[in-house]
């Protein structure tokens, strides 16, 4: 039984059956499944006038790709924000708001 | 009735008991349990050891047959020797989890006491129930007497624990018949079965260590020219090579505790048959005194009993064929609507005469259907329809026999 291993699943490379663990399994590392924000129809756009710091924004983005610490405005990284828009709708203060992306 | 180092005992119990025990003598970490006829003594059992601390398990009830499963997935992740029971509907509606197991490459083992599948309503021996999950990468093993629940069940932890093999195991038996009739059970000497089945091993089990320090996520996403294919073909490679392993451990058990369970099929009086049933469950184990009845006048006759259906015993039925025998009636207790027989098993079987070397005659039939008795002269009846096709190539042509299979006990009239 192969032992699992941290090769992303974008890239595998596998050459033998013989060389692959008996399941996939894979280790935490950024964007394992790709750039997900090739995704996105929509962006979310936070307006820091308006943003009072709370962090739910950031507790409840399912992929993780809000930077954020305890009271600092957060930051999000667009290369894996998929466009989901949970963020917006969980905004005490409606401080964020869905774009459409451009072409 | 405490076993922990004593010597060996014997206890009279059903069938669902001596799963119980076997369990509870595997010194398993979990059982996650749903009631459901015939099966829930087997369960209760086990509430009843862990609740009198006879068993040092973790119980988890929940709310279905798919949160048994999954709930096993789970604990079987993390290491832990992982158990369970069902039956009829309670198998199939934990199918999907079947699938997470085996593609997960789990071990658990559980037992299985078959009934027919509604509607209408039956809860009497029957195995469409595991037939109809025959390909969800478990292995799948028939238990024709209560000892063999017992024991089968101390083997089955040994062979999908092989780091090798690490394939999830069903132990069947029949509903009532099985399950629910009391018969002596030789329960071994805790200590010797300790040795025998020593804890999982910890190495080449690098998938199944969920561990908080070290998180990996299963069940990824895998991309068609990724290796979902391969994934695919390492279960069947385990399934193919589970059979060494299979009849190293019948061995060894042997060797340990005295009693052979010969390998993934029984012979009895095959040597020299022209005419062999090959069947599976306890009707196959019955099917010995029709033999010996028919020996006595002469005829040369054999029975093949199937005590396993996955991996499919490939090889020895092959040399079955290749063998003296002319004539062979393979019998299913389970159906498989549309197939080419309405058997699964049949099918299978009779799928294998094309690659034997002579010809050999065949006739399917469907046995003890919802819990249908099924007597030794039912048994011998069918003996003198194949020796029928032997001594005067005579099909059966009564109306018992429909579309090429005999429907044993079909109610035709007067
Ligand atoms: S849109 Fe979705 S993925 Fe993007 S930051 Fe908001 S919650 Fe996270
Ligand atoms: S939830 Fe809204 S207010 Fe709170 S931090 Fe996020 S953007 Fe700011």
């Amino acid at each position: 039984m192969g032992k699992p291993d941290n090769k992303t699943a974008a890239s595998s490379g596998y050459s033998s059956w013989r060389e692959i663990p008996a399941v996939p399994v894979s280790v935490p590392c950024k964007g394992s499944i790709g750039a997900t924000g090739e995704w996105r129809t929509f962006r979310p756009v936070l307006d820091a006038e308006v943003c009072i710091k709370c962090g739910i924004c950031y507790l409840y983005c399912p992929d993780g790709v809000m930077i954020y610490k305890e009271g600092s405005i957060p930051e999000i990284n667009y290369t894996y924000c998929k466009g989901c828009g949970i963020c917006v709708a969980v905004c005490p203060k409606e401080a964020l708001k869905m774009v459409r992306e451009k072409q | 009735m405490k076993n922990e180092q004593g010597k060996e005992q014997t206890i009279i119990m059903s069938g669902n008991y001596a799963a119980a025990w076997g369990a509870k003598c595997s010194r398993v970490n979990v059982v996650s349990a749903y009631p459901i006829t015939p099966q829930t003594t087997v369960v209760e059992k086990l509430s009843e050891f862990v609740d009198k601390k006879e068993l040092d398990a973790n119980y988890i009830r929940v709310e279905s047959e798919h949160s048994v499963m999954a709930a096993l997935v789970g604990s079987s992740m993390t290491g832990a020797r992982s158990f369970s029971a069902t039956s009829g509907q309670g198998l199939l509606y934990m199918t999907e989890m079947l699938h997470w197991v085996s593609s997960s490459r789990l071990p658990v083992v559980a037992t299985i006491a078959s009934r027919g599948i509604a509607p209408p309503w039956n809860i009497w021996a029957d195995y469409t129930d595991i037939l109809s999950i025959r390909d969800c990468g478990w292995i799948i093993q028939f238990a024709s007497t209560h000892q063999e629940i017992f024991d089968s069940i101390l083997m089955a932890y040994k062979i999908a624990e092989n780091p090798e093999i690490n394939l999830p195991y069903f132990i069947v038996y029949g509903g009532f018949i099985q399950s629910h009739t009391s018969k002596p059970v030789r329960i071994p000497s805790q200590k010797i079965i300790d040795d025998f089945l020593p804890p999982p091993p910890k190495a080449g089990w690098d998938h199944i260590n969920l561990n908080p320090d070290n998180p990996i996520t299963h069940g990824n996403l895998v991309m068609p020219e990724q290796e979902y294919l391969d994934f695919r073909f390492l279960i069947q490679d385990a399934m193919v090579k589970s059979k060494e392993k299979i009849k190293k451990t019948i061995q060894g058990f042997n060797t340990e505790f005295g009693r052979d369970y010969k390998g993934l099929v029984e012979l009895y009086c095959c040597e020299d048959a022209d005419v062999v049933v090959i069947a599976y469950g306890a009707l196959a184990e019955q099917n010995k005194i029709a033999v010996d009845q028919l020996r006595a006048k002469g005829q040369k006759v054999g029975s093949l009993k199937l005590r396993y259906i996955r991996p499919f015993p490939t090889d020895e039925l092959l040399e079955l064929f290749n063998g003296v025998v002319e004539v062979i009636g393979v019998v299913d207790r389970g159906t498989a609507f549309g197939n080419p027989t309405g058997g699964p098993i049949s099918t299978e079987v009779m799928s294998l005469l094309c690659r034997a070397r002579r010809k050999v005659k065949s006739l399917p039939c469907i046995w003890g259907i919802g819990g249908r008795n099924v007597t030794v002269e039912d048994q011998i009846g069918l003996y003198e329809k194949l020796l029928r096709i032997k001594n005067k190539n005579e099909y059966p042509t009564d109306e018992t026999c429909q579309h090429g299979t005999v429907w044993m006990g079909l109610k035709i009239g007067a």
